[in-house]
């Protein structure tokens, strides 16, 4: 009864997304303007109802009920809860519908917190939003359908894949796909404007909120999904330029600039095409990424073939969608006014290079991933990868940084040169230390771009933190100290990548039991192997015990686990974290003669990466809260002149 | 028997040596790292870029499938025997196709992909040079 009551809340809600497209035809076509009055309830409705139906699979996977497909293809009743839980999306059907649900509660938010914008623009965004979301609740009811019964039910179920067993399963997906979905709002929102022909700076401050936070839960999903990867995979990267993560990657990218973009927009008015077309570009990329990920033709072309029906619903979509809004965008671009003019040397122009560069990369990022699929429809199978992403997107993303720590001192509308180079001598200043210290230090023994990533790391990061100098630190703005956070967070991070890429050391060994290995400062003792279990799961467990320069020695335990249903190997790594570095150790397989091989890795300030991560999304969050909070204290102050008045 | 079914049983007998293969202990070098570490760093250089062709989107410098051990080995045999890093990628390609291989210059068919970089960036500056200067224009 569960799986036909979720099935029967998807239908209800899709039927509603229709109502809601209908009503907001109707309404805004004749003169008949109550149907609007019923638009925003209807849209809440519809989150309420794809909430329901997602909490209802959920109970199915935690209640381990086998007659449904999905969950005996997906669970095992021996999992962990934990894993049962997050489970319910480690598979097609189960995160298409968290998609879908994310989709619904956005559409429900803008239909409830949604105040600022004009009245027709924000019926013609909810339009849009139903729209969207009815492709989703197709795609799903006919071709993905999570509630279907298996006839005969099996004892029991397949079990999950076992390199997803693991706690970042149950943050990771979800908040990258609040992150994906929360930009069909901005999306949608584009298309309104274009609709109601309403682009200028009020849109843009209503729009902005929306585009920030589903700016900050991508930059946690993306640093989650790292981190993650760093941990299990037991090789000790971080990235893999692997076409999943680029297709995380290419949303991001195009975020990050519509953030600024829609910020000129707000403040200035000027870049109003441009802030549409980001807006439509962003979402497209998260359509474009979840048809990569979800269609198969990343492994293969060919396993594109296995499963066409989803690949070509998904690819059909996309052309809708996509080339929809830029059609419109295409019909009605030439009635939106250029709007503000700006000088060389301003603000106005240091955010357009963001813009600019973050594009190139974008396209780079997208061009290396689709390239192999096209040669490939041409009989050549070629990889490109990490050596061509690092080499092409590299440089570009430090010129970036640089112009990232330029913008901030830049003032908006028009500025001097002079007077710009002369509040940046500082971090110029430390630009050039770095410059001398890490050439005297490390010249020749590491490649040229962590060289210049750690330069420029020091130089950007005195540079993100100068907006603040000769300022009242408790007046300044929330919004401010957000902006200076996140642009230090990308400083902390790119410090993170370069000594990671430089400075790591890698000891593989052989050892048997009682021997001691010495490796960058690190003493390690291996006293030998034991066997453990886990509720799913048994291990070989290596007992050793590591000491830093003769410091006390601390016990660690890396294993190697062994997953019966369904049989895989995984590697559980020893990480042991330091202020200056991590130490990563792997147990590998067994080498003969009593040997067991183990892995170690020094890898000096890796963990910048991550907190650099964290601080880009905290800076977002500060800069959202500031904003928010500016505008209710406005209110505030409005509301009893108000009663005055009355 | 069908035709079918005796191919199918010749496949098998033939395939027995490759089953028997994987039990074998790993390569000599796969996880042992060569004890000149400038010749292990060379190593370790070209392992980064060389697929690892049972994973997905891994290259056989952080792989644990066998055969990502397996070509490790070779390539710290090949580099200690006094093989160039770029003599050892030649060979891989020949003998596994330009799939194997992640360095973007090794198959003519990518140089367009270096053209990427110049054509966006070009592209990008006369887009926004027209646009500052059409605005200087108009004050």
């Amino acid at each position: 009864m569960i799986a036909e009551a979720g099935l029967a809340a998807l239908w209800l809600a899709a039927a509603l997304a229709f109502l809601q497209l209908a009503l907001v035809w109707f309404g805004l076509t004749t003169d008949k303007p109550d149907l609007l009055s019923a638009v925003r309830p209807t849209a809440v409705m519809q989150g309420v109802l794809t909430a329901l139906s997602f909490a209802l699979l959920v109970t199915l996977f935690l209640r381990s009920d086998m007659s449904v497909a999905l969950v005996a293809s997906n669970s095992h009743s021996a999992k962990p809860w934990l894993y049962k839980f997050a489970g319910t999306w480690g598979n097609h059907e189960g995160s298409m519908l968290l998609w879908v649900m994310v989709m619904g509660i956005a559409g429900a938010a803008v239909a409830l917190f949604e105040r600022a914008l004009r009245r027709d623009t924000h019926m013609a965004t909810l339009g849009a939003q139903a729209m969207i979301s009815l492709g989703f609740y197709a795609f799903l009811l006919f071709s993905s359908n999570p509630f279907a019964r298996a006839n005969p039910a099996p004892p029991d179920g397949q079990g999950l894949n076992p390199l997803l067993q693991d706690p970042g399963l149950a943050f990771h997906p979800p908040t990258l796909y609040l992150g994906y979905v929360g930009l069909s709002v901005a999306f949608s929102f584009a298309v309104g404007a274009l609709l109601t022909r309403n682009v200028d700076a009020t849109f843009a401050r209503a729009m902005r909120p929306w585009v920030l936070a589903a700016w900050i839960l991508l930059t946690l999903g993306i640093t989650a999904g790292s981190y993650w990867a760093y941990y299990e995979l037991g090789w000790g990267g971080w990235w893999f330029w692997d076409p999943v993560e680029n297709a995380s990657l290419m949303p991001w990218l195009a975020a990050t600039a519509l953030l600024h973009s829609v910020t000129v927009l707000a403040t200035r008015d000027a870049l109003r095409a441009w802030t549409i077309m980001l807006a439509v570009v962003a979402f497209s990329m998260s359509m474009v990424g979840t048809f990569l990920v979800r269609s198969g033709i990343l492994t293969s072309v060919h396993a594109f073939a296995v499963d066409p029906e989803r690949g070509t619903f998904i690819l059909g979509l996309l052309a809708l969608y996509i080339g929809g809004a830029l059609a419109l965008f295409g019909l009605r671009i030439g009635t939106v006014r250029e709007g503000a003019q700006f000088e060389l040397v301003s603000r106005e122009t240091m955010l357009v290079v963001n813009n600019l560069l973050l594009s190139v990369i974008l396209g780079l990022v997208l061009i290396g991933t689709l390239y192999p699929l096209m040669t490939e429809a041409f009989g050549h199978k070629v990889s490109v990868g990490p050596p061509y992403f690092d080499r092409i997107a590299g440089p570009v993303a430090l010129v970036l940084v640089m112009f990232m720590a330029a913008g901030p001192l830049t003032r908006w509308r028009k500025d001097q040169a002079q007077a710009v180079a002369g509040r940046m001598i500082v971090p110029i200043a430390v630009l050039l230390l770095a410059l001398a210290a890490v050439s005297v230090l490390a010249w020749g023994r590491i490649g040229l771009l962590p060289f210049l990533g750690l330069v420029i790391a020091a130089g950007v990061a005195v540079g993100s933190l100068a907006p603040l100098w000769k300022r009242n630190l408790r007046r300044t703005p929330l919004f401010t100290y957000g902006m200076v956070i996140a642009h230090l967070g990308c400083a902390v991070s790119l410090a993170g990548m370069a000594a990671d890429s430089a400075f790591t050391v890698e000891k593989l060994v052989a050892a048997r039991p009682g021997e001691t290995v010495t490796t960058a400062g690190w003493t390690l003792r291996f006293d030998g192997i034991s066997t453990v279990a886990g509720d799913n799961w048994t291990a070989l467990q290596a007992d050793m015990q590591v000491s830093r320069r003769g410091g006390d020695p601390i016990a660690i335990h890396p294993q190697a686990r062994f997953f019966t249903s369904p049989p895989t190997n995984t590697t559980e790594a020893a990480l042991l974290t330091r202020w200056d570095g991590q130490l990563y150790v792997v147990l590998g397989q067994e080498a003969g003669e009593g040997r067991w091989q183990i892995r170690i890795w020094w890898k000096p300030l890796v963990t910048l990466i991550w907190l650099g991560g964290m601080m880009i999304a905290l800076g977002g969050a500060l800069a959202l809260l500031g904003r928010e909070r500016r505008g209710w204290i406005q209110k505030l102050r409005r509301r009893p002149a108000i009663v005055a008045a009355a | 028997m069908t035709v079918r079914g005796l191919i199918a049983l010749i496949l098998l007998v033939l395939a027995t040596p490759l089953v028997a293969q994987t039990a074998l202990p790993p390569a000599p070098y796969a996880d042992r790292q060569l004890d000149d570490p400038r010749l292990e760093a060379k190593a370790r250089d070209l392992m980064l870029t060389i697929r690892c062709l049972t994973c997905q989107s891994q290259s056989i410098a952080d792989s644990n499938a066998s055969m990502a051990g397996d070509m490790r080995s070779q390539i710290r045999e090949r580099i200690a025997a006094g093989e160039e890093p770029e003599a050892i990628r030649t060979w891989l390609i020949d003998r596994y196709g330009d799939w194997v291989s992640y360095e973007p210059t090794a198959a003519p068919i990518l140089w367009p992909l270096w053209a990427a970089p110049v054509l966006l960036l070009g592209l990008g500056f006369v887009l926004m040079r027209g646009r500052i200067r059409r605005r200087k224009g108009k004050v």
